[in-house]
């Protein structure tokens, strides 16, 4: 648990949040959501919960992002906001 | 709306940064979330279940009813996107693109018309089609089976180390969805059909719930796997640890899936055909 | 001011969980469309997991799994040399249940725009009033 490290991480992932919910294209949000399930999944091992960390980077950072991005192909992909 | 919205945000940040003066500072291992039940966990696990990961042994043993019903939520959210999507009625045009292997030439055949069956010479293609990838679908075919070696290994291995049932359920449905993106939909379902994905996740939870009443069928509590004992073969301890893995491969098989029938579903929503 | 700064290395990690939650809830009520919508939902649902497991961080501590050789015999365990395992445990299921939830969201707007042919909230209703 080295705090610098943490902190970096923590800010990188606020700038991810932000990013996920500000990108205009939807298929960019579902790939910048994937990779804020990645550092979401980094900042869990380094606080030592390594199984739930194993189940994000399988489930947040694998799975979920297929499935926005399979929803996002049915659907439509530009969006207003 | 977005300038309320961020009162809204502003205001209830501020009070929870107020509580949060209370909390304990960060890592303390005195604090109250950390000092009333899980010391007895982290003291008594290893006795109680002879299972080195307290994680897993708190999963599935002391707190097996929230597990077993948490399956039973994954279980019901599978039947819920089958519900909602699930169609049989053809696309509106019912048309189909087949593509005739020697020459290339891509045929249209309306609803009226007869379909061809998939063979050597004609293969049915989606309306978004590329062309084969030899590199892609390659390195799929020889990726799929360490995968699904490695899902297996962390549901056997969740006793050991970082792993379990849900883990290693989610990689094997993982397993099924690069080989459904690499080739195509239908290819998967052939592999693995829409029924016996249901059939599977049921199987799970039933492998569960099963283990549940099969302690209590011999006297002891429900979810008590101590009472596996005889049938099992080996002292109470151990008998906590194998129940654990019966457990677990309910649970993969379960996550499993469920996984699959998802991806099936939003894929193609819901019509089966053509995937992503 | 040197009680200020510990107040702020040991409060710096809640304060920055807030703010991602608080990120999230943003998303849900403000952002129109409804995959935003969705995607603000999970901003909110990782950053509760954070906090929860936060609470159960130890310092000095390691991962919650026992040093184990030889299988018959049981040294005595300290609590505070393991991290608590608790958080952990409820929230993995919480993980998992996400990615279920997750998955019906998603059906559910499938349908919405199979009806609609449209994700904006405003034009949905307008659509609605239509018919």
């Amino acid at each position: 648990m080295i705090w610098q490290i943490e902190i970096t991480i923590l800010i990188i992932v606020i700038i991810l949040a932000v990013g996920a919910l500000g990108v205009k294209d939807l298929l960019g949000a579902a790939i910048l959501f994937g990779a804020y399930s990645f550092m979401m999944c980094l900042l869990w091992a380094i606080m030592g919960a390594v199984d739930v960390a194993f189940t994000e980077a399988s489930v947040g950072a694998g799975v979920s992002t297929v499935m926005f991005v399979a929803a996002v192909f049915r659907t439509s992909r530009r969006t207003e906001d | 709306m977005r300038i309320v919205g961020l009162i809204l945000v502003v205001i209830l940040g501020s009070v929870l940064f107020y509580g949060s003066l209370a909390f304990p500072p960060w890592g303390d291992p005195a604090s109250p979330a950390s000092s009333h039940l899980s010391p007895y966990y982290i003291e008594k696990a290893m006795e109680d279940t002879s299972v080195p990961n307290l994680v897993t042994a708190v999963l599935a043993d002391y707190r097996g009813y929230d597990t077993m019903f948490e399956t039973i939520v994954i279980f019901a959210a599978g039947i819920a996107c089958i519900v909602l999507l699930r169609t049989f009625k053809e696309t509106e045009s019912g048309s189909r693109l087949y593509r005739h292997i020697p020459t290339g030439i891509t045929l249209k055949i309306d609803k009226k018309g007869r379909f061809p069956e998939d063979s050597v010479v004609f293969e049915r293609i989606d309306s978004h089609w590329v062309p084969h990838d030899l590199i892609v679908k390659t390195t799929c075919r020889l990726i799929v089976p360490f995968i699904q070696i490695f899902a297996l290994y962390v549901i056997a291995h969740g006793h050991h180390s970082p792993g379990g049932g849900f883990q290693g359920g989610v990689i094997l449905g993982a397993a099924m969805i690069i080989y459904a993106i690499a080739f195509n939909l239908r290819s998967a379902i052939r592999r693995m059909s829409e029924r016996s994905a249901v059939m599977l996740s049921s199987l799970g939870v039933f492998i569960y719930a099963g283990t549940g009443a099969l302690c209590m069928l011999f006297g002891l509590n429900y979810l008590d796997y101590s009472a596996l004992a005889g049938l099992l073969g080996v002292d109470p301890v151990t008998a906590r640890s194998h129940g654990i893995l019966i457990v677990e491969i309910g649970v993969g098989i379960a996550v499993m899936a469920v996984i699959v029938t998802l991806y099936y579903n939003l894929a193609s929503a819901g019509r089966h055909d053509e995937g992503l | 001011m040197d009680a200020l700064l510990n107040i702020l290395i040991s409060k710096a990690n809640y304060w920055l969980y807030i703010i991602l939650m608080m990120i999230g809830l943003y998303g849900i009520m403000v952002k129109k469309n409804l995959v935003k919508k969705i995607i603000g939902l999970n901003i909110l649902q990782t950053a509760v997991i954070l906090f929860f497991i936060s609470v159960g961080a130890k310092e000095k501590a390691t991962i919650p799994i026992i040093e184990h050789g030889n299988d018959t015999v049981h040294a005595a365990v300290s609590a505070s040399h393991y991290i608590n395992p608790l958080p952990h445990v409820l929230m993995l299921t919480a993980i998992v249940v996400a990615v279920a939830t997750l998955g019906v969201a998603l059906a559910l707007v499938i349908r919405i725009h199979q009806q609609y042919h449209t994700l904006e909230e405003e034009e949905i209703l307008k659509r609605i009033q239509e018919t």
